[in-house]
């Protein structure tokens, strides 16, 4: 690899230990994926956040790169901790586990790093233009900025996004490179795609057939008339889970789908399809339903408003977790949002969801709109599941 | 016998080979204060990793395996050296951050579990030595 003097002093350590060891692991990184060199980015979310995740070790590697002089270069988040930071006992978590999760943080914080925890940095000002090169961890966050915003950036690990922090670049390999962002299979979607969960459903089905022979596929999606925000978002979040899709292209919605040519190879989404994955994620019913969670992906403003317009006044009868950035947060408190929903009862879960939350045994059934929601509740917590459009999740709450 | 493969991380080690021809998932598929593998039907399982040189195509699984791998390395029961036929991203930081050496691209069914073996990170060297 050809490293410019700069970061030739730092993998020699010029530049403190933490800028070392950083470059140390972007240089082999580099190396094994065939990079040329490296590339600037412009800014930074780390995974690896919930001490959950991390454990003691996880936070002595943070620890020891705070204490080597390590510090963000580039504008950098974080993902969901473990935690509301602020509110963290009304979501039961224990003092033990609050502690641990406030070193992590404050680890990061010595490092610069902005200490908001979501997955939607790009609902909050850190919203990367065209063609900018990031190196992002988040799978749904990836997935969003190359493809949604047309950004690159590699699915990060926690300490490899931690290194491009503490030195500014990223190997430029993978789909940093135009050539790898070419679309492999044109998806045709002839599916009714109205709610948050009908994008889910697709994400789903879509990313359950793009791996063919151990090869995953960059689908170029068709039949898509109109899409929002919030439902681009938890398509993302989906086809991640699912299918570990890290770009896609939608014709008429997203910026390169323009500049690339629909493959020939072609496999068609029917309304069975969706409707085969609605069962598959619906076998709880009503009355088993003691968990309603919205925000995976984390909420935007809109989704916030919704809630309170349909919880004014009304009294929930079931845990109800809104989870969302801490940024978002304040707005709605601005707003007059969220004393509307803490009045019904439900609890904002803010800085963190229910996939990185310690939840397991805690629940029995979970009824949300997101798909990717539903396969950690079944996958690690092992709940049940109910997916339904936004406004009967909120509804489900109040049975 | 000895091969010349590719440098992952630096650093010498001599020790017995631990070899398996399946992948290996460091988050939940090692325990972390034991080294013993614990996925279910893994040909190593119920092994420990501790003090091998720990022999394996590549990993796989969730990126938090390579805090695992430094969890070890602090427990005093990581391997001692590891070898892969193609290195993948959590094992590379896994070693990169513990401070394990690592060498790729060598042709891994010629060694076999007890050979007693010298990875050499920098020289990018594998040695059989009986």
């Amino acid at each position: 690899m050809k490293l410019t003097t700069e970061e030739k002093d730092m993998l020699e350590g010029k530049q403190g230990k933490a800028a070392q060891k950083a470059m140390e692991i972007l240089e082999t990184l580099g190396s094994i994926f065939g990079a040329e060199r490296m590339i600037p980015v412009t800014s930074v979310q780390i995974s690896g956040v919930s001490y959950a995740n991390l454990g003691e070790a996880g936070l002595k590697f943070l620890t020891e790169m705070a204490d080597g002089d390590g510090r963000a270069r580039v504008l950098t988040t974080l993902n969901p901790a473990g935690m509301d930071v602020d509110n963290w006992q009304a979501m039961g978590i224990s003092e033990e586990f609050a502690y641990n999760q406030k070193r992590v943080l404050d680890a990061f914080a010595r490092m610069n790093v902005i200490t908001t925890c979501s997955c939607t940095p790009y609902l909050f000002g850190v919203s990367p233009h065209y063609g900018e090169h990031i190196a992002w961890a988040e799978s749904s966050a990836v997935c969003y900025a190359n493809s949604v915003l047309g950004a690159r950036t590699n699915r990060e690990g926690g300490p490899s996004a931690l290194a491009a922090a503490l030195t500014g670049v990223t190997p430029a390999y993978g789909y940093h490179l135009a050539e790898n962002r070419q679309p492999a299979v044109t998806v045709e979607v002839k599916g009714r795609m109205v709610e948050n969960n009908d994008f889910g459903l697709l994400g789903r089905v879509i990313g359950e057939k793009l791996t063919v022979q151990g090869q995953k596929l960059t689908p170029y999606i068709t039949g898509i008339e109109q899409a929002s925000v919030e439902q681009l978002k938890s398509f993302c979040a989906s086809i991640a889970t699912y299918g570990g899709t890290a770009i896609f292209h939608m014709a008429g919605i997203t910026p390169e789908a323009a500049q690339v040519s629909p493959p020939k190879q072609a496999i068609t989404i029917t309304q069975d399809d969706i409707d085969e994955a609605n069962r598959l994620m619906n076998d709880a019913v009503s009355e088993e339903v003691d968990f309603v969670s919205l925000g995976c992906p984390h909420l935007s403003i809109k989704e916030i408003a919704r809630i309170a317009e349909l919880l004014k006044g009304k009294k929930v009868t079931k845990e109800f977790w809104i989870t969302t950035a801490r940024p978002t947060k304040q707005i709605a408190d601005m707003m007059g949002y969220s004393q509307i929903i803490e009045e019904s009862g439900a609890k904002f879960a803010t800085d963190t969801c229910c996939v990185v939350s310690p939840i397991k045994g805690r629940f029995k059934a979970l009824a949300t709109d997101s798909a990717k929601a539903c396969y950690y509740a079944y996958a690690k917590n092992k709940f049940k599941t109910m997916i339904k459009p936004f406004d009967e999740v909120v509804a489900e709450a109040l049975k | 016998m000895k091969f010349q493969g590719r440098k992952i991380y630096r650093g010498r080690a001599e020790g017995e080979a631990l070899v398996t021809s399946m992948r290996i998932s460091f988050y939940g598929g090692v325990d972390p204060e034991s080294g013993v593998i614990v996925e279910k039907g893994h040909e190593l399982e119920g092994q420990s990793v501790s003090g091998k040189v720990l022999t394996f195509p590549t990993g796989k699984g969730s990126t938090v395996g390579s805090y695992t791998l430094y969890r070890l390395k602090m427990g005093g029961m990581a391997p001692l050296a590891i070898i892969n036929a193609e290195c993948e991203t959590i094992t590379a930081v896994g070693c990169i951050i513990s401070e394990i050496p690592c060498v790729d691209k060598i042709p891994i069914e010629q060694l076999k579990t007890g050979m007693r073996v010298v990875v050499d990170g920098e020289q990018a060297t594998v040695k059989v030595v009986d």
